[in-house]
């Protein structure tokens, strides 16, 4: 091994119950150089990085580091402060940031020493302007990080980390909340910062990124290494092949030509959280055999939008008209009767009631209709047969469909949503974020059974915050934007991203 | 570190031994006092089991004492299982009696046909009538029930002693806070001669069963079902979610009701102000056992019931004080909940956890 590899992970091995998480992993990390780490959901990613950092400890292996002296020291296992310590920092992908003191008081919080009765605070206000002006990560400093957009509070979530003296920099999906644009600034920042000597490595599952700004790629799959190459010896193919174990279909419908109008919002108006997140006089209008990708950063509004169609937000200004006709009681059981079927965002906390079986979930949204019931009184075997059919049908794996509905993976709870909508063929669907944290064949079947429900004569809004996905499925674009949608004219990446920023193109 | 996670499925074996074993190590705590007020334990326990299951006549009297029990469960079990915490059976309780005694000692001299019947359906909307002001308070503006609901248990309480003395005083009482007595056709029926058990204890069984029945197969059941475990995913499929409450609520307080209607007119046959030694609040400690399933309701019942007797009937006997009583039906009360507790959730060890985060 040449002299100035900074970090090894030798032989890790974590097992959580009968589930091996991480098998006899071993990597390393060169001084300077960008490590992209990838892999599907589950493949043992985070815990990989978890066992780096201290949070848990490895059944097996060792985690050698780069001491003061430039030899490679081990680390203690299971202790973060030991990881701190040594010059490991993690931003994590949710973050760990105080929302009502200031960026600096962040940035500074529990790094001071506890007994000194008086803060350096010059010396520390030095300090980070250095760091600041040496990486290009700027963040204003003395406001509450609550006030900050995404992008500066992640910039704040590193400078916390090279604040510390991180000479190692971990970042678990460091872009899923940032625009186009923010990501690219976000790696050309960490460029100049590796080529100060610091090393990276970044946790994705999108490609892209993977091969314009990493230096070398490590894949995980099933919690083993399955293969690592430099970035420029790499393509998407391979990387997929690799990710998933044979080469996967990417989904790309055929065109088709939209047909009439069925669905459109005239002027609406709706309350949200804050003046940001909610609908100002937005129109739209969605016609059959069309999928509308309505692209954005999350918290502009989309989520209610999606209340809105889904029934549980009620508009004060403005009309809803299915066909022509305007829809007179929004909420959801009248929606679901309409013909709507809507895919929430948070499938764990709207989609399914996690303690009801299997079984239950698939009827939940129709418990009036008469093939469920007879007097009140539920016809199990109606029920379980129905189950039993939408389980082979749409593939819906889990311990059975009489035990309760939180056992099943998060790729099984998503096909059981989409059995019990499509089932129904609605008219009208509406996607939120319908493969986000889904493994690829999962998430390339939701994206199938979108296409489907298409081409059928349905009309589908996909509210995503994958580009990718809305580039790749959409007939039509809008962006959302302040709670306001504007239209797409050209569909290259950076014309959206910018509108995505709040710039006019 | 230690975090606690709960098990994702409930061994078999777990759910009949640990019960078990809690009952034997309650045993063994309780020794503990018993010895130090010098007496022997096992002639103790001996003793305890006589006066449950020692005679008819011991039988006879803790199943008496479960009848309250269980409809105070079953009101609390229902109202749990949705996640509205109605803390107000005791208040719920006394409007039920309240109502028993008001139209049952007298106002309607009806045969026993039509009169019983009349005072359950009416004690049991006047519970139901105590839980419609927190329950609308909290679809309405937010209001946490268990504040609403305990503390109109006061408020009731007061009330019906402000009743005790002026319209509802018998005026045969000597001036003492009671009520008329019920007349004789509007009593539940004993169901052994000379004995008190009564037939209210058939009504809350055959309820219990409903419940059971109700919450497992029906749209009604479903939708509680769905209410108490996610709120807002039952909300996004189209339930409606205070309609669910308002119904789980009124039905919860009815139980409760009757819980008073079934001491008063199958009892006592008068009202007093201390009518309940605390059943309501006996009854979300019944419900808990239970884990919240109605038929769980009755053999928990029966087991609290049992310890109270036995332990009342011991100390008589073997003339230690009566405060030991108490001190044994609360240890084995606290064994079993940790019992339960343990059967449901385990205990981990953090870094070594189970949870599979990627």
């Amino acid at each position: 091994m040449e002299a100035s590899t900074v970090l090894k992970l030798n032989g890790l091995v974590k097992r959580f119950g009968s589930i091996l998480a991480n098998d006899d992993v071993t990597l390393h990390l060169q001084k300077g150089e960008v490590l992209a780490l990838l892999g599907e959901n589950g493949a043992g990613k985070t815990t990989l990085m978890n066992m780096l950092f201290g949070h848990y400890l490895p059944d097996s292996g060792n985690i050698e580091i780069r001491g003061v002296n430039g030899d490679l020291v081990p680390l203690e296992l299971g202790n973060p402060s030991a990881a701190l310590a040594s010059g490991i920092g993690m931003v994590h992908q949710h973050f760990t940031l105080a929302e009502n003191i200031t960026a600096f008081d962040n940035i500074t919080l529990g790094a001071e020493s506890l007994f000194s009765l008086r803060r350096n605070q010059r010396k520390a206000e030095k300090k980070i302007n250095n760091i600041m002006s040496n990486s290009g990560l700027e963040a204003p400093l003395d406001i509450p990080v609550g006030r900050l957009s995404v992008g500066e509070r992640q910039r704040v979530e590193i400078l916390k980390a090279l604040y510390r003296d991180a000479h190692i920099l971990v970042l678990d999906e460091p872009t899923a909340v940032l625009t186009p644009q923010e990501a690219d600034a976000l790696f050309s920042n960490l460029r100049r910062m590796t080529n100060h000597g610091l090393s990276v490595i970044f946790i994705t599952h999108k490609m892209r990124e993977v091969l314009s700004f990493s230096d070398r790629l490590v894949v995980l799959r099933q919690g083993k290494n399955v293969g690592s190459m430099e970035t420029s010896n790499a393509s998407e193919k391979k990387i997929a092949r690799l990710m998933v174990g044979s080469e996967t279909q990417k989904v790309s419908p055929k065109r088709i030509t939209p047909g009439s109008p069925i669905l459109s919002l005239n002027d609406i108006s709706v309350a949200g959280r804050s003046k940001r997140d909610s609908l100002q006089n937005i129109s739209l209008i969605l016609k059959s055999h069309e999928i509308l990708g309505i692209a954005g950063i999350s918290g502009n509004g989309q989520n209610v939008l999606a209340d809105l169609i889904s029934g549980l937000a009620s508009p004060y200004k403005g009309s809803i008209l299915l066909k022509g006709v305007a829809i007179q009681n929004i909420n959801p059981l009248n929606m679901i009767k309409l013909g709507f079927g809507r895919i929430p965002e948070d499938r764990h906390r709207q989609g399914i009631v996690g303690g009801l079986s299997v079984s239950e979930n698939m009827v939940i949204e129709r418990l009036d209709d008469p093939l469920i019931q007879n007097f009140g009184f539920l016809r199990s075997s109606v029920i379980n047969d129905n189950a039993q059919t939408l389980s082979e049908k749409y593939d819906v794996r889990g311990p059975g469909i009489d035990q309760a509905s939180r056992l099943l993976s998060g790729g099984n709870i998503q096909k059981l949503i989409l059995a019990r909508v499509f089932e129904q063929q609605p008219e009208i669907i509406l996607a939120n974020q319908p493969t986000r944290g889904l493994d690829m064949g999962a998430a390339s079947d939701v994206q199938r059974h979108l296409i489907e429900a298409r081409d059928r004569g349905g009309g589908v809004i996909l509210i995503s915050e994958d580009l990718d996905e809305i580039l790749g499925l959409a007939d039509r674009i809008v962006v959302m934007r302040d709670g306001n949608l504007n239209d797409v004219n050209s569909s290259s990446r950076e014309a959206i991203g910018l509108m995505m920023a709040g710039e006019s193109v | 570190m230690i975090r606690i996670e709960p098990r994702e499925k409930i061994s078999n074996s777990s759910t009949i031994f640990i019960p078990i074993i809690a009952a034997i190590v309650s045993l063994l705590f309780a020794a503990i006092p018993i010895i130090s007020a010098g007496a022997n334990p096992l002639i103790a326990y001996v003793e305890m089991a006589k006066g449950v299951f020692g005679s008819v006549f011991a039988v006879s009297e803790m199943l008496t004492r479960a009848t309250p029990l269980i409809f105070t469960g079953l009101a609390a079990a229902i109202a749990f299982r949705a996640k509205l915490w109605n803390i107000g059976a005791e208040g719920q309780l006394y409007l039920g009696a309240i109502a028993a005694v008001t139209v049952g000692s007298g106002f309607f001299d009806l045969p026993a046909i039509f009169l019983l019947p009349l005072i359950i359906v009416l004690g049991a909307c006047a519970g139901a009538v105590g839980m419609v002001a927190p329950t609308y308070l909290k679809v309405r503006f937010g209001a946490d029930e268990v504040v609403t609901t305990l503390l109109l248990n006061f408020i009731i309480i007061i009330f019906l002693q402000m009743l005790l003395e002026g319209p509802l005083q018998d005026p045969m009482g000597l001036g003492w806070p009671q009520s008329a007595p019920i007349l004789d056709q509007g009593m539940f029926p004993p169901l052994i001669d000379r004995m008190r058990v009564h037939s209210g204890l058939i009504l809350a069984v055959i309820l219990a069963v409903i419940a059971h029945f109700m919450i497992k197969h029906s749209v009604w059941g479903f939708k509680l079902r769905a209410v108490g475990e996610n709120s807002s995913a039952a909300k996004h499929a189209g339930i409606n979610i205070n309609r669910s409450l308002f119904g789980v609520a009124l039905l919860s307080g009815g139980l409760a009701g009757l819980a008073g209607v079934s001491e008063v007119a199958g009892l006592k046959g008068y009202l007093t102000a201390d009518l309940s030694p605390g059943f309501g609040y006996a009854g979300i400690v019944v419900a808990m056992l239970a884990g919240l399933s109605p038929i769980g309701v009755i053999i928990a019942s029966v087991f609290i019931a049992s310890v109270f007797v036995g332990a009342d009937s011991m100390s008589r006997a073997m003339g230690i004080s009566s405060f030991l009583a108490d001190l044994v039906v609360s240890v084995s009360l606290l064994c079993v909940l940790v019992g339960g507790f343990i059967a449901r959730f385990k205990i981990v060890r953090a870094g070594t956890g189970t949870r599979f985060y990627d």
